[in-house]
């Protein structure tokens, strides 16, 4: 019996898989880069070309930043330019470069009860909604999406409750999904709404307004934040993104399979572009 | 209704096709929980044999923490295995946290319970009688215990099936352990819970398919050495 038991436990040892190499770099994300897929392109190009092995978790903006600043992740890269200035005002990430934007599109049901199609603003698209007690479907999770919707509202002059403000908790796809249930309205970023667009009737009702703009900024971890943070590593896979051979690959992505670039590249242009 | 079939007919063309990566998600899920689950027998029988027939002050509540820890939700499993193995955690130097090694970890948490607890029932049904004969015959202490686990064994296999079912089918602490890396630690579960976020339905079924029958094949096997011998 004893000795059955260790070989059952030095089998499960073998098993296990070995850990991963000390020195690889942390990436905290967001869903939706990883989401459209754009990651599973860049990081393999990073990996085969400085020999770095990335581990990449995608969760809200949020967290992502918030795990950061913890010293729990090496390097960061984030769309909620707001909390990002804030993080590096208070020191805890550095060096804010921008990499990409793509836009955010206001979606909505085709019988469109709020008279959104054809208003040009998303403000006063939000406002709308709100006069109408149209529902509307929120991230509710402190995504970088939530993050500009609830500037928007702040923006429209509305504290958003009620019956008709719907907040689901969940990533991009599964708000969509509710969105498209309930024929409500919701703030979609275009990435993953052209990914989800054959299965929600939901249509494009607001778009191309300067505040819809979705920055996505990489900012590093400084060894302050934690002995173990891999800074090197981090300062690597950050150069990498604003790389002009990688941002070359960003402006591609995404042509295959939606006949249409889903991010466009701005390294090196300065923030006051997208203000 | 479609996409259920075409969920089906997905999920064979993706082994068929023999897909790297989702044999290698499929492989690494029957690792990790496969592992766990034979930790987990390695703890919980002994520690469930010994609660059963062992008195000592505190028993009770020692067998009502094993009893609770039975229900014990993944996901603050998840949590607490996460605060430790935190890089600030108590256990950052090991830098185990995003690997294989730390799913395993926390469904260990997951399923030891399940498999003492199990156990100390199964024993605890063997008539006290029986096993003071066992002595009187003139047994040894480890001699009795073998044969009261070779009594117990019917139940103790359930245990065994409940102990890596409940961690093949666990996505809490997997998620936030394992953190869902492409190629790393994405398992069944958390490949599902990503491709249904993403909209691809089908092969969330795909995925969904292939756990029933992998969860089906280890519990036939099981079956069939509980059942051996056992006439009606």
């Amino acid at each position: 019996m004893v000795r059955a038991l260790g070989a059952l436990v030095l089998a499960a040892c073998l098993a296990a898989p070995a850990e991963a190499a000390p020195g690889a770099v942390i990436l905290s994300t967001t869903t939706s880069t990883r989401d459209s897929g754009l990651l599973d392109v860049l990081v393999p190009m990073f990996e085969r070309a400085t020999g770095h092995t990335v581990k990449t978790i995608a969760v809200g903006t949020g967290q992502a930043l918030a795990l950061a600043a913890r010293g729990e992740a090496d390097v960061t890269l984030a769309h909620a330019p707001d909390v990002e200035r804030r993080y590096v005002a208070e020191g805890k990430l550095l060096n804010r470069r921008l990499v990409m934007y793509n836009d955010f599109v206001v979606v909505g049901p085709e019988a469109d009860p709020a008279k959104l199609r054809g208003e040009p603003s998303a403000v006063a698209a939000l406002r709308r909604i709100a006069a109408a007690r149209a529902r509307f479907v929120s991230r509710g999770d402190k995504s970088g999406t939530h993050a500009l919707e609830q500037r928007l509202w702040r923006l429209a002059g509305v504290v958003p409750a009620g019956p008709w403000y719907i907040e689901s908790g969940q990533g991009m796809g599964a708000t969509l999904a509710l969105a498209d249930d309930r024929r409500a309205y919701t703030l979609a970023d275009r990435a993953t709404y052209l990914a989800f667009g054959r299965r929600v009737a939901l249509k494009v009702l607001v778009e191309g307004d300067r505040t819809l703009l979705n920055v996505y900024s990489v900012l590093e971890v400084d060894r302050a934040n934690g002995s173990r943070v891999n800074a090197a590593g981090g300062r690597a896979f950050a150069d990498f993104l604003l790389a002009p051979e990688t941002q070359q690959v960003i402006r591609g992505f995404g042509v295959e399979r939606f006949g249409r670039p889903l991010f466009v590249p701005i390294a090196g242009r300065p923030d006051a572009d997208f203000e | 209704m479609d996409l259920l079939l075409g969920g089906v007919r997905q999920a064979v063309a993706l082994l068929l096709a023999g897909d790297g990566e989702t044999w290698a998600i499929l492989w690494l899920s029957l690792v990790v929980s496969g592992s766990a689950t034979l930790i987990s027998l390695a703890m919980g029988i002994p520690a469930g044999t010994a609660l059963a027939l062992v008195r000592f002050p505190g028993r009770g509540l020692v067998v009502s923490a094993v009893n609770a820890g039975m229900g014990l939700p993944p996901v603050v499993v998840g949590l607490l295995v996460t605060l430790v193995l935190w890089r600030s955690g108590p256990l950052g130097g090991l830098e185990l946290l995003y690997t294989p090694a730390a799913i395993i970890l926390a469904q260990v948490v997951i399923a030891a319970p399940i498999v003492a607890g199990m156990t100390l029932a199964a024993v605890q049904q063997i008539p006290r009688e029986f096993r003071l004969q066992l002595l009187a015959l003139g047994a040894s202490r480890v001699q009795m215990v073998w044969v009261v686990l070779r009594e117990a064994r019917l139940p103790m296999l359930a245990a065994v099936m409940a102990g890596f079912g409940g961690v093949i089918s666990e996505i809490g602490a997997s998620l936030m352990v394992g953190g869902n890396i492409k190629g790393q630690t994405r398992t069944l579960t958390t490949a599902m819970v990503l491709e249904t976020g993403k909209g691809n339905f089908d092969v969330a079924i795909a995925l969904s398919i292939l756990l029933l029958v992998l969860v089906f094949l280890v519990n036939w096997a099981l079956t069939g050495i509980q059942q051996r011998g056992t006439g009606p």
